[in-house]
């Protein structure tokens, strides 16, 4: 934090170059999902984990049935009320050693497990993303770190809205 | 000012020679209100605030609430308390000037003796004389400032951003204010208020790449110390409100962020820091406990006129929460004594403004009319009377609301009707006269249209369930400050202590239950959605003065509120 005004500089430089550049960043994102949709990637897509109905069959499935709670070890970082139950921001940052991977699951979604993320040896133990949640529920991190799991949950509530103020 | 303090300690006395209040006699009488505004600077850092005006530049009459309910560990503790609770937890002597401004106890008689209160003009004079005995000091405005009558709506706030750089606003945050559009606010902040007036807010982000939008604090000198004045605005306001005026921000919270701002502020050289946050009350007593290096919240949001500050410990020490009240009705004074780099003691006095103990500035006066000039025919419309006394605020419903309640129901022939529970919102006294000013300093926002629609019963109960959820969540976090949706029409009962889902029983339309599948026609106004932007119902407050047209008198009967279920003997209500 202590340089925030070069932070600040450097997403407006970002921003720029997505506006002028928006052609090209798009077809680096679908070179993205090529490389997602590749052989090796297809490979680990755990189809049991994604299609699992409850978060018991879904941690059965990553072979974490039982992930050690630990808010300390994993921040999770979540809306407490959605602005828009479409696309709900979801950050995970784990600073234990040797985080292998990264999931994200909503509890009462019809598919629980909404992201799972490979963390490569060496890379910082942090993801952001966005999920869809369709009412009020536990988003929950787990995190796999030098083999072991661990888990934290936060509930984010999904609201008609109105009425405020 | 010598003409209007004397009537007012003439009204004093007659008052008290009636027997109906006040004090023991005339002379202590006489030297209260004398002394009321005579404030001795504490320390070397003065920092003013003024919260929630909605835009009231008039002096009028507001009513505090006489329900205030908190559930879990808020039950019993402010800001929900009221009446002799509230008087008796913060020492305040019943039958004082200042018991009439905090609580709603004898309110018609006190209102009457007391006259109205607030008004920019006699509060630029209460700033003068304050800032007079605090060189340096700055004034904050918490925000929801902008908004709250007619003309501040027509005219985009613009006599109140005027009023606000006349009366010598130094840095604001922000709530209603967003809801004149993004391009409006920044436009003014980059405009007119550049150089003079800060807009500051922690908890706005693009919705992209989480850039920020306003300044999220500035360091200020006051008498040579550095002061960070971090902003919060209104967390909930894409919720709450409809997002489509800021379809581009991000609000929230944001815990984590705040203390990084706090952090930095630090490491800067501020040597006090405060938030101004528009959180409202239970959501700021939760995150002082949380956040650390925060010296004071100065909060606005949930109009609680709170006369001492409530002090929270937390990991780095104890953390001042306060809350300025709303209308114009307080002004907060808060004083530190920063030493060797640190507070070393403080002073903290929320201030009510009455108007008949204080002359009207004569600029503020001279720009106000200004403002008004344009909308001065239409706005003064005589539209009725009412026979009782008309109010707002309250968990659950206030005459006021009912009457905009009755309007829905008949004109737009609906059984059941929705009002929304904004705490804005003046009060009439028995007797007055009901212009158009009144009707839309209940109903001057820019999504003010009406809606019929078609409702299963299943449907109410969701409506009602999610809003009293807002209400009376246990974790303060999910609360979003407003009061209970009023309801006209349907009676029902509310449990505030039980879970989501089980609070709202016993729904009943003309002593029927309510069927979960039957489909009921309810009236309602201040839709979020786009959709009935699009559709563009009739404006509120047409549909409400086209009724008072026809009543001519309002015969102001008991608003409908539900049964109440565990709360017996709690605080927060009278």
């Amino acid at each position: 934090m202590t340089n925030r005004a070069e932070l600040e500089t450097i997403n407006m430089e970002r921003r720029n170059a997505l506006k002028t550049g928006g052609g090209l960043g798009l077809l680096t994102m679908f070179g993205l999902f090529g490389l997602l949709h590749s052989r090796a990637a297809l490979a680990e897509w755990n189809k049991t984990a994604f299609s699992s109905k409850s978060m018991d069959e879904a941690l059965t499935a990553l072979n974490a049935a039982s992930p050690e709670n630990s808010a300390d070890a994993i921040k999770l970082t979540v809306p407490e009320i959605a602005e828009n139950g479409s696309v709900v921001p979801v950050t995970v940052v784990c600073n234990l050693p040797k985080v292998e991977q990264i999931s994200i699951f909503v509890d009462k979604n019809p598919n629980v497990l909404a992201a799972t993320f490979t963390i490569p040896q060496g890379t910082e133990g942090l993801v952001t993303t966005r999920v869809k949640m369709g009412q009020t529920a536990n988003v929950v991190a787990l995190v796999k770190a030098d083999g072991k799991f661990y888990r934290t949950a936060r509930e984010v509530k999904v609201t008609a809205g109105g009425c405020g103020g | 000012m010598d003409m209007n303090r004397r009537e007012f300690l003439q009204i004093l006395a007659i008052a008290s020679a009636g027997g109906f209040m006040l004090h023991n006699n005339e002379s202590h009488a006489a030297g209260n209100a004398a002394r009321m505004y005579d404030l001795p600077r504490h320390g070397n850092v003065s920092l003013l605030h003024i919260t929630d005006s909605h835009a009231q530049l008039n002096p009028m009459y507001f009513r505090e609430p006489e329900i205030n309910l908190g559930v879990g560990a808020m039950s019993g503790k402010p800001p929900h308390l009221v009446g002799n609770a509230l008087l008796k937890h913060f020492g305040v002597k019943p039958g004082s000037p200042e018991a009439h401004a905090y609580t709603s106890l004898n309110y018609i008689d006190a209102a009457r003796t007391y006259g109205k209160v607030g008004g920019f003009a006699h509060l630029a004079t209460l700033v003068k004389q304050i800032r007079a005995s605090r060189p340096g000091a700055l004034l904050l405005d918490g925000g929801d400032t902008w908004q709250g009558s007619g003309q501040a709506l027509w005219s985009k706030g613009q006599d109140m951003i005027d009023a606000c750089l006349e009366l010598g606003v130094d840095v604001m945050t922000m709530h209603f204010e967003c809801m004149y559009g993004a391009q409006r606010i920044k436009e003014v902040e980059e405009g007119q208020l550049s150089g003079k007036m800060d807009v500051v807010a922690q908890n706005v982000k693009t919705a992209d790449f989480g850039d920020a939008v306003f300044k999220p604090y500035v360091i200020r000198e006051i008498n040579k110390v550095p002061v960070a004045i971090i902003g919060q605005a209104f967390p909930y306001s894409t919720i709450a409100n409809p997002r489509y005026f800021v379809p581009d921000w991000s609000y929230g919270i944001q815990e984590e962020n705040l203390q990084l701002v706090i952090d930095e502020a630090r490491k800067k050289g501020a040597q006090v820091v405060v938030l101004l946050s528009h959180n409202g009350m239970d959501v700021d007593l939760k995150l002082a406990s949380r956040v650390s290096g925060l010296d004071a919240i100065l909060g606005g949001h949930t109009h609680d006129g709170i006369p001492a500050p409530i002090p929270v410990k937390n990991r780095g020490g104890t953390t001042l929460v306060t809350n300025a009240g709303s209308n114009g009705k307080f002004l907060g004074v808060l004083d530190f004594e920063v030493k060797a780099g640190k507070v070393a003691s403080f002073r903290y006095k929320l201030l009510p403004v009455f108007a008949n103990l204080l002359t009207a500035d004569a600029n503020m006066t001279a720009l106000m009319q200004r403002h008004r000039a344009p909308y001065e025919s239409k706005l003064s419309e005589k539209l009725a009377t009412t026979d009782g006394l008309l109010y707002r605020r309250g968990n659950f419903n206030g005459s006021f609301d009912q009457l905009i309640l009755d309007a829905m129901m008949k004109e737009k022939d609906a059984p059941i009707a929705f009002s929304p529970g904004f705490r804005w919102g003046t009060s009439l006294l028995p007797g007055s006269t009901i212009t158009m000013d009144d009707v839309l300093n209940q109903t001057a926002i820019t999504y003010p249209y009406s809606t019929v629609t078609e409702m299963s019963g299943e449907q109410i109960k969701t409506v009602l369930e999610d809003v009293c959820d807002n209400l009376f969540n246990p974790d303060p976090y999910y609360q979003q400050g407003g009061d209970m949706v009023r309801v006209g029409g349907l009676e029902y009962t509310c449990e505030p202590g039980a879970a989501m889902g089980k609070r709202i029983q016993d729904m009943r339309l003309n002593g029927k239950p309510l069927d979960a599948s039957k489909t009921y026609k309810v009236a309602g106004w201040a839709p979020v959605t786009e959709a009935a932007r699009d559709r563009g119902g009739e404006p509120i407050w047409d549909v409400v003065a086209r009724h008072l047209r026809n009543e001519k008198v309002v015969k102001v009967t008991a608003p409908n509120v539900p049964k109440l279920k565990g709360v017996a003997g709690n605080p927060g209500m009278i």
